[in-house]
């Protein structure tokens, strides 16, 4: 049996329920867990204090655990945990895990319960945690009796990192954690017949699909979020595919990384505010390969103008994936790595005459030539995209990691940071959740401790989870929050200018904090800088600095993201930086598009 | 001050729905387990599906299997992310479109039966007509006195439908239906 302590390994044993608890964390490989304690979840963490196998970090509200393990997930690749107590500490963590389903993140997160007997009594601190978090979940458990703990541990692992992954909640009442009953590992546990998610695809559909690419003369590929969940493998295997093909590519805001910025067929981003020269190929193209994507609206645009005239070839690990949004002529089902094996296979088993690509590429070329994300330089004012440009400069010879919060700030770093790995960017894509990226670099910063990992931040954001630098005081996670401030919540004011004739309805920060004293007061060091000239010194002492740094980085107030497919429009219909004048912008949207709910 | 406001606007395109919508009944089987039918209804609520009727109850005791029924009705392409979503579900073991399997051996569509009770009250020749129509849509009666009978009546919607829709000028008082039960024609079951 087990060295030293006994919780190395567990054979069937007798234990408690909190023991079970911790039990199962170890042997479903964690190491590290977020959370913060409370009346019902208290003897969990009587077992955590008596024990050193799994760090708990101690948080500041659970919307930070659940962001936290979030980022932990997305860079390391493994199911991140949260803990929260039973009522306000479950419905905090509502944010969290509807972000991680709806951008696929594998999490776990374990609740306490009040007691079996006085469940539906209105008790204190109760909350009906699973119907509150059902439809904002993979699965989720009440666990009713100790004896069934183990076995749906095991399952709330298995069903969290497996498929398409996602977050899954267990609810532990008080009176389970208490109660003693038997312990079986993962290896004995029984699993449910009905949950069995395919991975291998059929193999005359990527036949077909091969088929259709080896005739393309203007194809694309359109890779997702699913490449990087997928694990490394995917990602090179899209790298060498890519290559073997010459094919085009360009990436949803998820899927940065999974091929290099640097690639010779990058494109860059596409979509609402992704490069001309990717929207233009989707829209284009004649054959489409989308990895791992799921045709959400900010990339689609217009939906009766998407792609008009191309095959759609689809790989999704979800068959509901499948003719969700937009209709595909051939459908894989199939984790995107085992699909990508298979299409590099076959593609070296037959030949491809490279030369019917050249009208295509040299035409992307002239698109290229258009230069979408110009913007206007400042000698006095730090432009955004300009910040964002000389951090990546800074620290692109780093092992860095890029978090984000939700807004302008986000596209920028999306357009203007050259991603070259997978598992490197962290940001909230689907829920769009402001808050995420201060967390979600504390949990980066847990899982990678050597590594430069920074927070582009904006002033609005920021301040939605600011307390979590509590946090990274605490463990010495030296997280650095680049703050791009323009004093306004800027995609909120870009839209009322856009959309609601210029008025805007409060979306300028009247009462911004001191973001230096503030830092300080939190016990980290504050930087401020406001003058281009100063700003890569500025960012070098935030790189050298020790500890946690919040960098007050104050860029030109009324500057707008672009290009932008602007509403009710197409992707050959983009708005870009130098045509964005006033009258055009208010213009931008015709009555047809206007009128859309 | 004389401003021009704008109409308001948003990102979001919404395409108009060409296709015309079908009815379709759907077979679930499912883990009996609690919670397992809110996680069905919730997520057709949640994503704005139809749900005409829907019944639910365990099947298999051995194996704790529920078997779902549900009507619903949409266009084409809703209809197969229904069916879709609903195998994401994790109890959920499968999904069978009882309309499709109808279609793929050459039927109109699946046997499907539903039951009433009708309660009618009333005295003379409306309790003697309503009685009457009873026994002509082969209905029991399972509760009499002189005021009132409680009728069971079985068969497909539309029997149950004209069958209450009949009784209504007789002094129809309440009914309770049991909602459509659907089973493919044939000898194979939905898991083969």
């Amino acid at each position: 049996m087990a060295e030293g302590n006994g919780r190395r390994e567990a054979g069937a044993r007798q234990m408690t329920g909190a023991e079970m608890v911790v039990q199962a964390l170890i042997d479903n490989g964690v190491t590290d867990i977020f959370g913060y304690p409370g009346g019902a979840v208290l003897p969990i963490y009587d077992e955590i204090f008596q024990q050193e196998t799994v760090r708990h970090i101690l948080v500041r509200h659970e919307q930070g655990a659940g962001h936290m393990a979030e980022g932990y997930a997305r860079s390391t690749g493994r199911c991140g945990v949260m803990l929260v107590t039973s009522g306000p500490g479950a419905t905090n963590a509502v944010t969290p895990l509807q972000d991680a389903l709806m951008d696929s993140i594998p999490l776990v997160c374990i609740s306490g319960q009040v007691p079996t007997a006085v469940i539906g009594s209105d008790a204190f601190q109760e909350c009906d945690t699973v119907g509150v978090t059902r439809p904002c979940t993979k699965h989720n458990w009440l666990v009713r009796n100790v004896d069934e703990l183990p076995e749906i541990m095991h399952e709330a692992f298995r069903i969290a990192t497996t498929g398409r992954p996602g977050p899954v909640l267990v609810d532990i009442p008080k009176d389970v954690q208490f109660a003693t009953g038997t312990y079986i590992p993962p290896s004995a546990a029984k699993r449910r017949t009905s949950y069995q998610p395919s991975i291998r695809s059929r193999s005359d559909t990527v036949r077909e699909a091969i088929e259709l690419l080896r005739h393309a003369k203007k194809p694309v590929i359109y890779s997702g979020g699913g490449v990087i969940n997928s694990g490394p493998e995917a990602s090179h295997l899209l790298r060498e595919f890519v290559q073997l093909t010459d094919f085009p590519i360009t990436s949803t805001l998820m899927g940065l990384g999974a091929y290099p910025a640097s690639g010779e067929r990058w494109l860059g981003m596409l979509g609402m505010h992704g490069t001309y020269q990717a929207n233009m190929a989707m829209h284009d193209c004649d054959v489409m390969l989308c990895i791992g994507a799921r045709f959400d609206d900010r990339i689609t645009g217009r939906l009766d103008a998407f792609s008009p005239n191309s095959r759609k070839i689809h790989i999704d690990v979800d068959p509901s994936s499948i003719n969700k949004i937009v209709h595909v002529d051939v459908p894989i089902i199939g984790d995107c790595g085992h699909v990508l094996e298979d299409m590099v296979r076959l593609w070296r088993a037959g030949s491809a005459d490279k030369g019917r690509l050249k009208p295509w590429l040299e035409q992307i070329e002239s698109w290229k030539a258009r230069d979408c994300l110009a913007y206007s330089p400042n000698d006095d004012i730090i432009m955004p995209q300009y910040a964002i440009q000389r951090l990546y400069e800074l620290t692109k010879d780093r092992k860095t990691f890029i978090t984000t919060e939700v807004g302008q700030h986000q596209m920028w770093a999306a357009q203007f940071y050259g991603f070259e790995e997978p598992n490197r960017w962290m940001t909230s894509g689907g829920l769009g959740t402001m808050g995420y990226g201060l967390p979600a670099a504390v949990g980066v910063a847990a899982a990678h401790p050597d590594a430069l990992v920074i927070d582009i931040a904006g002033d609005a954001s920021v301040q939605m989870t600011m307390q979590e630098i509590s946090t990274a005081i605490q463990y010495d996670l030296p997280v650095k929050i680049f703050i791009l401030n323009n004093h306004y919540m800027g995609m909120v004011r870009q839209w009322q200018q856009l959309l609601h004739g210029n008025r805007l309805s409060h979306s300028y920060s009247e009462a911004l904090p001191d973001f230096v004293k503030m830092a300080e007061a939190f016990g980290a060091t504050g930087l401020h800088c406001a003058k281009p000239d100063d700003l890569d010194d500025a960012i070098q002492e935030m790189i050298e600095t020790p500890g946690p740094v919040i960098f007050d980085c104050e860029v030109a107030n009324l500057a707008n993201c672009f290009p932008m497919i602007p509403s009710g429009k197409a992707h050959n219909e983009m708005l870009l930086p130098d045509e964005a004048s006033d009258e055009v912008v208010s213009k931008a949207i015709d009555r047809e598009g206007a009128q859309l709910v | 001050m004389n401003v021009k406001l704008q109409p308001p606007a948003s990102a979001y395109f919404i395409t108009k729905e060409t296709e015309s919508a079908e009815r379709r009944t759907l077979s679930v089987l499912v883990d009996n387990e609690p919670g397992v039918l809110a996680r069905v209804i919730g997520l057709f609520s949640g994503r704005g599906y139809n749900i005409e009727s829907l019944t639910v109850s365990e099947t298999e005791h051995e194996k704790h299997l529920s078997r779902i029924t549900i009507v619903t009705s949409g266009p084409p392409h809703v209809l197969e992310q229904i069916r879709h979503q609903l195998e994401r579900i994790v109890p959920v073991h499968r999904v069978v479109d009882l309309n499709l399997v109808a279609t793929s051996k050459g039927h109109d569509k699946p046997i499907e039966r539903e039951l009433a009770l009708v309660k009618v009250a009333g005295t003379g020749e409306k309790r003697v007509e309503a009685l009457r129509l009873c026994e002509a849509f082969r209905g029991t009666v399972i509760d009499a006195n002189t005021e009132h009978f409680i009728f069971e009546i079985t068969g497909r919607v539309s029997k149950i439908e004209q069958f209450i829709s009949i009784m209504a000028p007789l002094g129809l008082i309440e009914v309770c239906r049991t909602g459509v039960v659907a089973l493919s024609r044939g000898a194979e079951g939905m898991l083969e």
